[in-house]
């Protein structure tokens, strides 16, 4: 499945990105290939609503999950609105968050954590 | 006329020098209004105590989207800088609080689901204390944008020669919206180093604006060298002074217990005599004589 990541850099070895709105860059990631894609995130430097538009951009995506460490109240809603679960990572790197996403250690984020 | 009493740095005597100069110009006959544009945290009426006639809720203009029409197209996302409106592949979120009400969306969408619904935000009281014709709006709690309450109060007709706009602390979008239109600004500041930072960006802020510009200090002690450097740097400024109103013990007595100062302390009310000449004069002469 594929599923979008916050991330600081823009490969698989880049450390996550804690921040869900103003993160660098959303890494689209192919959880059985670990084909991996960059996004720029474009809302990063918005004075305001960074959140809401972030979510939108990786909503466009089609991701089936998102991970990330902080998630705002505002994106949170966009991601509910839209259907879409967020998992919790804040430290490492893109690919250890992909592996305990796989296996299942990521906890759901069942509300804002910002 | 419409003068906005401003500054950068909070604190300093917007309120104080707003009042009392309505007050002043008022008893002098000519016909005076206060506005209260600090619509966060409005003081003004403590001070004037008008008697308040009229009352209404201010609305905000937000975005409703038709969802049998929406085509999820993007478009009004993509015209929303605040990220208020969101286009998902399923539906439209829309945020109202992050909503600047400019009606960038609406134009956007070109299937015509959107319309606009009002929300409050705020109150506007209308009033007089003695002759002095009174406004002050007042944003709901929770509300995070002032602007759409102190465009409302300065939509409401007056009768006035002279109207003082009384405005927030800072330069952001809330005193923008205050200096709009404005003939001049009295910038009210004291003599700090504080003081002096916030009444440059302000200063700034007033010429990008291309408004003119005086400077009220508030606050000052004469004697001593500190006070004589501060002076120093103000007159570098490209801003001339009307007044230096002195620390006082009799003014912040007055101050304190929410009167209107000028009525009991005569002092004060001499050290504000120039700068009504300069108003009245720029009455007379039906605009301001400071130019940048």
């Amino acid at each position: 499945m594929k599923v979008v990541v916050t991330a600081q850099g823009t490969t698989l070895d880049s450390p996550v990105d804690p921040r869900f709105g103003r993160a660098a860059t959303f890494l689209l990631v192919d959880t059985e290939t670990l084909e991996a894609v960059a996004h720029e995130n474009t809302a990063a430097g918005e004075p305001q609503g960074a959140g809401t538009q972030a979510a939108r951009a990786v909503i466009m995506l089609g991701p089936q999950a998102v991970i990330t460490g902080h998630v705002g109240p505002r994106a949170f809603a966009v991601f509910q609105a839209a259907g879409i679960p967020i998992f919790l990572a804040e430290r490492g790197t893109v690919r250890e968050a992909i592996a305990a996403f796989k296996a299942g250690q990521l906890a759901l984020a069942d509300h804002p954590n910002v | 006329m419409k003068i906005v009493i401003a500054s950068g740095k909070g604190g300093t005597g917007k309120t104080t020098v707003a009042t009392n100069l309505a007050f002043l110009l008022a008893r002098e006959g000519l016909r005076v209004a206060y506005v209260d544009c600090d619509v966060e945290e409005p003081n003004g009426h403590l001070f004037l105590q008008p008697v308040i006639e009229r009352e209404w809720p201010i609305e905000k203009p937000v975005p409703v989207v038709e969802s049998q029409r929406c085509t999820q197209c993007g478009r009004c996302s993509k015209a929303c800088r605040f990220g208020a409106i969101i286009s998902l592949p399923q539906r439209t979120v829309v945020f109202p609080e992050l909503c600047h009400a400019c009606g960038g969306c609406q134009l956007a969408c070109p299937a015509g689901a959107i319309s606009e619904k009002g929300r409050r935000v705020g109150t506007v009281r209308a009033g007089y204390a003695g002759t002095i014709q009174f406004l002050g709006g007042e944003l709901d709690i929770g509300q995070p944008m002032s602007p759409p309450v102190i465009r409302a109060l300065k939509e409401t007709p007056l009768e006035a020669d002279l109207v003082f706009l009384d405005a927030p602390p800072g330069t952001s979008c809330p005193v923008v919206e205050t200096l709009r239109g404005a003939d001049m600004a009295l910038l009210v500041t004291e003599p700090t180093p504080f003081g002096l930072y916030d009444l440059q960006l302000a200063i700034r802020l007033v010429r990008a604006l291309s408004i003119p510009a005086a400077v009220i200090v508030n606050r000052v002690v004469k004697d001593g060298e500190p006070f004589l450097q501060w002076r120093q740097r103000l007159k570098q400024l490209p801003v001339p002074v009307w007044a230096e109103i002195p620390e006082s013990r009799a003014i912040a007595e007055a101050y304190s217990s929410g009167t209107i100062i000028a009525q009991n302390v005569p002092e004060f009310a001499r050290e504000l005599q120039p700068v009504m000449h300069k108003l009245k004069a720029s009455i007379d002469e039906g605009t301001c004589r400071h130019q940048w």
